[in-house]
């Protein structure tokens, strides 16, 4: 009696342990290569980190645990000149950068189309479109006749350059939030007596403040990152942490390149969940 | 009399709005203004300068003669014998330049194989754990590019993981040379820009409706012909942007060839890099670099117009 | 009328939108005196131009030509910071980034009122709207009628001397909606702020309001009290779009005075009263109610004949089809008083009674 009970129970089972379920969305294989990609994107990061820990000079030969190359970076005046250097740059062009995309947001987004938005567009775009190797050596040649002509070669050209790449990128989180904001709330305001100043104050710029810090966030990313401009646009002595580490690729590698790599991938990571993590939160 | 009052009014009023409109416009220009300014300073005036450079002569330490000159749009395609002056194809130009269209496209077909299913894996998780895979896959596309060229150098030199690993388990007796090579730049490239294949693969993946793949089994079709006849075509949209975006900044990589080519096998980018540096033949990199945007805008043009395509089918 | 004040006179108001070939007119001069305290519905079907005289008297909008009195003062071109008139919005639009309490508070904030009369006007308000145990809530943390509620407590709290309302029950479920009608009666009364309530619900509008405008095309066809405008609608459209109605057109045989003698299809001459915007037809056309005519066996002595074509029991009434000629079904509604009756055949010949005084004729 028993047995034939648990005859079909027995079935189920079989049919949960030895044939796969049908599932609509299964397709085989792509987990797999999901599981080669995710391996792959990561796998190449761990030696780098692993190696700015060794204790040896040698960035394949494992010689044991220690924080010499990390202190060995810190003392290093070059380097410290360059993160100092790099922190400056992506500071002031962020800073920049946000405030332009935020101003250039509002007078491109919920307006009614109007002449000239099309090239507007376009110009916001165009560090995105056009390669970064063009555009580094048009400012090269740009930068040379004002350099001549002036005789001035501070840090501006850096600041200038950066800023103008990091507005596309600061303009898009900002743009999508204003997109997505209800136009009836600022209506909602005016009805309730606030002038518009009032309104951009108290509605308009709490409600854009998440797409307003996302931007700010990237393009300080961005500018912190940037190697191909910054190479071509700086003057002599005028390293960031990315130029001076490409430059000292082309000499024997010491682990200080995978310390410096380190921490740098690690501000980064830092950066970007926290924007990841943002963006998700205020999304729901 | 009441009428023409109106009339009047009406005029006046229609008036207003178009004063209100001007209002709005002169406010949107004032607020772009600055992105404007900077943009135009650092962004696509200095294009401008440098269409002008193009058609200069190359000075003698590097810079320009004011002399105006199409020997630099003439060497990009042609080269002139210093001895006995006769012309010929500039071979090593095009050759670099085919090197970089090629690895290129590899790169884009590579991450296309690698960056699909990935992207159909992602959509495919419950809502709680996409996230989560979605996250793997961005904190790559924010880090520094030069950091992970470099992490690629490490792995793939003669005394990297990948040669350790395999002499280790006695696949191969000496270490397989796989640095300065074409194949280091593609999987250098692939391995920097799948990222950019991935994201916009899976943007289209989310919004797309599984119940039409049910629908299609429920018509008999297979799976392979649910993937090829409702899925693919549905994301198209999704795959031209990925790929465009990889393809646009592959063409004009510099770093990644620089790093794992070894300065033996340039792509257009160190080419025109070359031309600021030892060749000191400034207007020659400006055309080079001329010619490679048009490439990309052509590759845009081309983009817009399959996406339009692709678009005009669907709702969106 | 003339012993209340009007609230807010609108004097020819027109309101175009585009340009050209785009050109669409949204309000047709479209003039209306709207009485201090009252509660008055504009209802019509989208479209039809109820929200943009909304927000014109609102100021999200100005008029393309005419004027907006408010109070006897002209407001038509003041932005609406400067209006002291409210608006419930049809999606609330309440701040997400604020507080239930802080939603409540900004109009007074922003009329720079002493913080303590801030305080004290928003407790009121929040009572006054049952909500305040979830004052401290953020706003996407309350459900669809608790945000309503917050909604018109906002509204409320500068003390408005206008409160318009635009289709602000559309969100609800239908018991909720049920709810809030009362709960806005009750509002109004004790506000005694002037409401002006959009919508094109006509159950809606003939529950709350004193008076009720139809609209269509950008134009008013109508403006009454909620019996009036059901019981003697003066167009086709009313007619059609409040309740369910048959018309029927009847040649007029003899007019005196008020009186219109006129002849029904059947051959049956009736007596009803009309207008003077008959003057000069010789046929009308008649509104006449599915409730107020009765079937019957007979066809004796009735009004109008024909065959039975369907039945259709709807709970609390059973709707008879009659098909009085070969196109038109005239329907009759009867009450379901004591259950379902079973007195008629469909195929067989009716007659159906009509009352004369019942009988709207109609101006188109």
């Amino acid at each position: 009696m028993y047995a034939v009970r648990s005859g079909p129970v027995l079935v189920k089972i079989a049919n949960m342990m030895f044939k796969q379920k049908f599932s609509v969305t299964r397709m085989p294989g792509f987990s797999v290569v999901a599981m080669i990609c995710f391996f792959a994107l990561y796998m190449p990061l761990a030696p780098l980190v692993i190696y700015s820990f060794n204790e040896g000079n040698n960035i394949a030969l494992w010689e044991g645990f220690s924080l010499r190359w990390y202190g060995s970076a810190w003392e290093n005046e070059l380097v410290q000149g360059a993160a100092i250097r790099s922190l400056i740059i992506a500071s002031f062009a962020s800073v920049f950068a946000t405030i332009f995309a935020t101003m250039a947001a509002l007078g491109t987004t919920r307006t009614k189309p109007y002449r000239g938005q099309m090239t507007i567009y376009a110009m916001i775009n165009q560090p995105l479109m056009v390669p970064e190797i063009v555009t580094a050596v048009a400012l090269l040649i740009l930068f040379a006749l004002i350099k001549q002509a002036t005789n001035y070669h501070g840090f501006a050209y850096l600041i200038i350059a950066h800023t103008a790449f990091c507005i596309p990128f600061a303009y898009l989180p900002i743009k999508a939030r204003l997109e997505g904001m209800d136009n009836t709330l600022e209506i909602a305001a005016a009805d309730l007596y606030a002038r518009p100043f009032k309104t951009f104050r108290r509605i308009t710029l709490p409600l854009l403040l998440p797409g307003i810090f996302a931007g700010a966030m990237l393009a300080f990313v961005i500018s912190l990152d940037d190697v191909v401009i910054t190479e071509f646009v700086k003057s002599a002595g005028q390293d960031t942490l990315p130029t001076y580490m490409l430059g000292q690729l082309r000499r024997a590698i010491t682990p200080e390149i995978n310390a410096i790599s380190t921490v740098l991938l690690g501000v980064s990571v830092l950066l970007v969940t926290l924007i990841f993590f943002m963006s998700r939160k205020r999304g729901n | 009399m009441d009428k023409d009052a109106t009339q009047a009014e009406e005029k006046q009023n229609t008036n207003l709005e178009e004063v209100v409109r001007q209002q709005t416009v002169r406010r949107n220009i004032l607020l772009t203004t600055p992105a404007l300014v900077v943009l135009f300073i650092a962004a696509s005036g200095p294009l401008l300068v440098m269409f002008l450079f193009s058609f200069l002569t190359p000075g003698d330490y590097g810079g320009v003669k004011w002399e105006a000159s199409t020997q630099a749009w003439f060497q990009v395609f042609f080269h002139t014998d210093i001895f006995d002056d006769t012309v010929s194809i500039a071979d090593a130009h095009l050759s670099i330049l085919w090197r970089s269209v090629k690895l290129s496209g590899l790169t884009t077909i590579l991450c296309f194989v690698l960056g699909f299913p990935t992207a159909y894996f992602i959509a495919t998780r419950p809502a709680e754990s996409r996230n989560f895979w979605l996250f793997l896959v961005t904190i790559p596309f924010w880090t520094n590019l030069l950091i992970r060229t470099f992490a690629v150098l490490e792995i793939i030199r003669n005394a990297g993981v990948i040669n350790s690993f395999l002499l280790a388990i006695g696949v191969i007796d000496a270490p397989l040379d796989m640095l300065y090579t074409d194949t280091a730049i593609l999987l250098g490239m692939t391995y920097v820009y799948i990222p950019l294949m991935i994201l916009p693969i899976y943007a289209s993946l989310e919004r797309f409706d599984f119940r039409l793949v049910e629908a299609g089994y429920d018509l008999y079709a297979s799976r392979l012909k649910v993937l090829k006849r409702i899925i693919v075509p549905l994301i198209k949209p999704g795959v031209i942007a990925g790929s465009i975006l990889v393809f646009i900044p592959s063409l004009g990589a510099y770093v990644t060839p620089r790093i794992l080519g070894g300065g033996k096998n340039l792509m257009l980018g160190n080419l025109i890099e070359l031309q600021f540096g030892q060749g000191r033949n400034w207007p020659l990199g400006a055309a080079l670099s001329l010619t490679l945007l048009a490439i990309v805008m052509i590759a845009l043009i081309f983009y817009v117009r399959s996406a339009q395509r692709a678009g005009a089918g669907k709702d969106s | 009328m003339s012993e209340k004040n009007a609230a807010v006179l609108i004097d020819k108001a027109e309101k175009v939108f585009g340009k050209d070939s785009d050109r669409v007119v949204a309000l047709n001069g479209v003039s209306l005196t709207i009485l201090e305290n009252e509660f008055f519905t504009l209802l019509g079907p989208s479209g039809c131009g109820k929200t943009t005289l909304l927000r014109l008297i609102a100021g999200f909008e100005q008029p393309t030509s005419g004027r907006i009195h408010l109070h006897g003062k002209d407001i038509s071109y003041l932005p609406p910071y400067e209006r002291p008139v409210n608006t419930v919005f049809q999606n609330y639009a309440l701040f997400p980034h604020m507080t239930v309490a802080q939603n409540v508070s900004f109009g007074l904030e922003m009329l720079e009122k002493p913080r303590a009369e801030i305080d004290k006007t928003v407790n009121e308000m929040l009572k006054l709207v049952q909500m305040e145990a979830l004052r401290d809530r953020r706003t996407d943390q309350i459900s669809g009628g608790q945000q309503q509620r917050v909604a018109l407590a906002r509204a409320l709290a500068p003390h408005p001397k206008v409160l318009l309302l635009d289709e602000p029950l559309s969100a609800l479920d239908y018991k909720l909606r049920k709810e809030m009608q009362i709960e806005l009666k009750r509002l109004q009364n004790e506000t005694g702020i002037t409401f002006v309530f959009v919508t094109h619900d006509q159950e809606e509008a003939l529950t709350m309001s004193d008076r009720v405008g139809v609209m269509n095309n950008g134009n008013i066809l109508q403006i009454g009290a909620p019996h009036e405008i059901y019981d003697h609608p003066s167009e086709r459209f009313v007619a059609d779009f409040i309740g369910d109605t048959n018309f029927l057109t009847a040649k007029i045989t003899s007019r005196s005075d008020e009186l219109l003698t006129i002849k029904l299809s059947s051959g049956i001459e009736i007596s009803v009263s009309a207008g003077n915007e008959v003057v000069g037809k010789d046929a009308v056309t008649l509104a006449i109610r599915p409730e107020q005519t009765t079937i019957s066996n007979s066809v004796e002595s009735t009004e109008l004949q024909g065959v039975l074509r369907n039945i259709v029991y709807i709970g609390t009434d059973t709707h008879y089809h009659v098909g009085i000629d070969d196109e038109s079904l005239f329907t009759v509604r009867v009450q379901n008083i004591h259950g379902r009756q079973q007195n008629f055949e469909i195929g067989q010949n009716v007659g159906i009674n009509i009352d004369s005084n019942m009988v709207q004729v109609l101006k188109d």
